[in-house]
């Protein structure tokens, strides 16, 4: 296997673009990741796209073939492959796109992610769809209802509050602050979000995640070619996708996320390192109470504990582990698709000291996406 | 949808479950592959009784729209005595539920298809005691 390198970063704007298109957005992304790295175009010879509902979202398969025409790659027919994975669709983009380099079929390829989810009314359910719809929607839960008896048991067990969990958000609005692309770029108090309405108790609308437009891109390339176009590659040390029961209720635990867990060992092994010596995170926080389970199941802290990281502010940009400084999925938005891009691409910017004022001093990154309540997990290692 | 909801009504509407004769582990909703056993799997249904605990519970009040007009409602992981465990609706005081609690199934309805499509049926589960204090 050979060494990958990311040595070009784009994004779009994250939030409701209403004047954009799916096509505009995803154009806006991907050109910013070509200039970044100091590509032509031509260059490219695979893509591979995060797309978790282009079909239902706007009516639109073949998602695949119409980024490709629109990137101006279909003229030179390179091949694009469309991947869905749930809100994991990104992380999952990314590693078969690792793979094709790594494998050596390809030198120089893209992994994107991109989502249009504001043209329809009501994309709620659509964003439920992750979760099983037989035996989980059916009786009545929603992707809220089933992290907020996470958290239920959580607090029963081990003596978390709301407090604790809105402190979450309140972070990652802190950090939104000072990213540019970031939907939400404005301070929260613990109060606005223990006051907004409930929509699963004891989760409430400023516990989640929003609704958002955007695409994020990456080009990838081997050691070797990396270095012709960058002085400053960003290894992809590892990256590792793993899958657990989709229904809560198989699950022997549910505050276990078992696919994290077993992506996390695996990643930081075939890394070569402990999660020690990662200096910064990117986690899924659809919900707080997910960034919380992935401070324990990740292992920043023991099971049980996640809440006693937040008070003591170890989370924190300046702190022991710091979670989310692009503002995270809460702040920066959750594009659904294009999430486990954007997590990466944070990760890449930090470590190549481009992050401007949320700039964090680290070697290793790690990001981690999930697809729903952690059916998919995928867990990467960066290293600059 | 309908095809969906129709083909498992023996399961939604009695709490049947299947069983892998070869590890004794039993599942709902059904499998037909168990996850343990895999190709060793020995699938043959199973009734799972109507007891079961409240492991953890929600009330939801941003419902999607078949849910509308019944929220605030409970939803809950009922682990049944007999092993697995259960998504289901709690029939009762959203102030009233918490972890712990002794639940029994009951025979309820969930929801329709408008006013002129078929009514979806399914389990629920009310407080143990509930029947018993009426």
């Amino acid at each position: 296997m050979r060494r990958v390198a990311v040595i070009g970063v784009g994004m779009s704007k994250f939030g409701e673009l209403w004047n954009m298109s799916f096509r505009d957005i995803v154009i806006s992304a991907g050109t910013e990741a070509i200039e970044d790295a100091n590509l032509e175009g031509r260059e490219i010879e695979a893509m591979y796209i995060g797309n978790m509902s282009g079909g239902r979202f706007i009516s639109q398969e073949h998602i695949s073939a119409l980024i490709a025409d629109y990137s101006g790659l279909a003229s030179i027919n390179v091949p694009s492959i469309r991947v869905e994975a749930g809100d994991a669709s990104g992380g999952v983009a990314l590693k078969e796109a690792y793979i094709s380099v790594a494998s050596g079929i390809h030198d120089i390829v893209i992994a994107a992610g991109a989502e249009k989810v504001t043209d329809v009314g009501f994309a709620g359910e659509i964003m439920d769809s992750t979760i099983d719809q037989e035996w989980e929607a059916f009786p009545g839960a929603t992707l809220a209802g089933l992290y907020a008896m996470m958290a239920r048991l959580h607090m029963h067990r081990h003596g978390s509050t709301e407090e604790d969990l809105a402190m979450i958000s309140v972070k990652n609005h802190r950090n939104a602050v000072n990213n540019p692309k970031a939907q939400f770029r404005r301070e929260i108090r613990v109060q606005d979000v223990l006051s907004s309405p409930y929509t699963a108790e004891p989760l409430k609308m400023l516990d989640a995640a929003p609704i958002s437009d955007g695409a994020s891109v990456l080009i990838l390339a081997s050691e070797d070619v990396a270095r012709k176009y960058t002085d400053t590659p960003v290894f992809i040390d590892s990256i590792i996708q793993s899958s657990d029961f989709i229904a809560l209720q198989s699950r022997e635990d549910i505050l276990e996320m078992r696919a994290v867990k077993t992506a996390v060992r695996k990643a930081l092994r075939m890394a070569k390192c402990d999660i020690g010596d990662v200096g910064v995170f990117e986690f899924h926080d659809s919900f707080t109470i997910a960034e919380m389970l992935l401070y324990e199941n990740v292992g920043l802290c023991s099971s049980g504990e996640g809440h006693l990281l937040v008070r003591e502010g170890e989370v924190e940009i300046g702190g022991r582990y710091p979670v989310n400084p692009s503002g995270g999925l809460k702040a920066c938005g959750h594009a659904v698709g294009a999430t486990g891009i954007r997590q990466a691409g944070e990760i890449v910017l930090q470590l190549r000291g481009d992050a401007g004022k949320r700039q964090v001093d680290a070697e290793r990154g790690m990001a981690v996406n999930i697809g729903g309540t952690g059916a998919t997990a995928v867990v990467s290692v960066f290293r600059r | 949808m309908l095809p969906r909801f129709w083909r498992k009504i023996r399961y939604r509407y009695n709490l049947i479950g299947t069983e892998c004769t070869n590890c004794g582990k039993k599942f709902y909703p059904p499998r037909n592959l168990c996850p343990e056993c895999r190709r060793k799997s020995r699938i043959s249904e199973v009734e799972l009784g109507e007891e079961g605990t409240v492991i953890s519970y929600t009330v939801i009040h941003d419902a999607s729209e078949p849910y509308k007009l019944q929220k605030p409602y409970v939803v809950g992981l009922v682990k049944l005595n007999s092993g697995p465990t259960v998504t289901s609706q709690i029939v009762c005081d959203p102030e009233s539920v918490e972890i712990g609690m002794r639940v029994r199934a009951v025979f309820r309805k969930y929801g329709e298809d408008g006013e002129d499509g078929i009514i979806y049926y399914g389990t629920k589960f009310e407080p143990l005691n509930a029947g018993e204090m009426e």
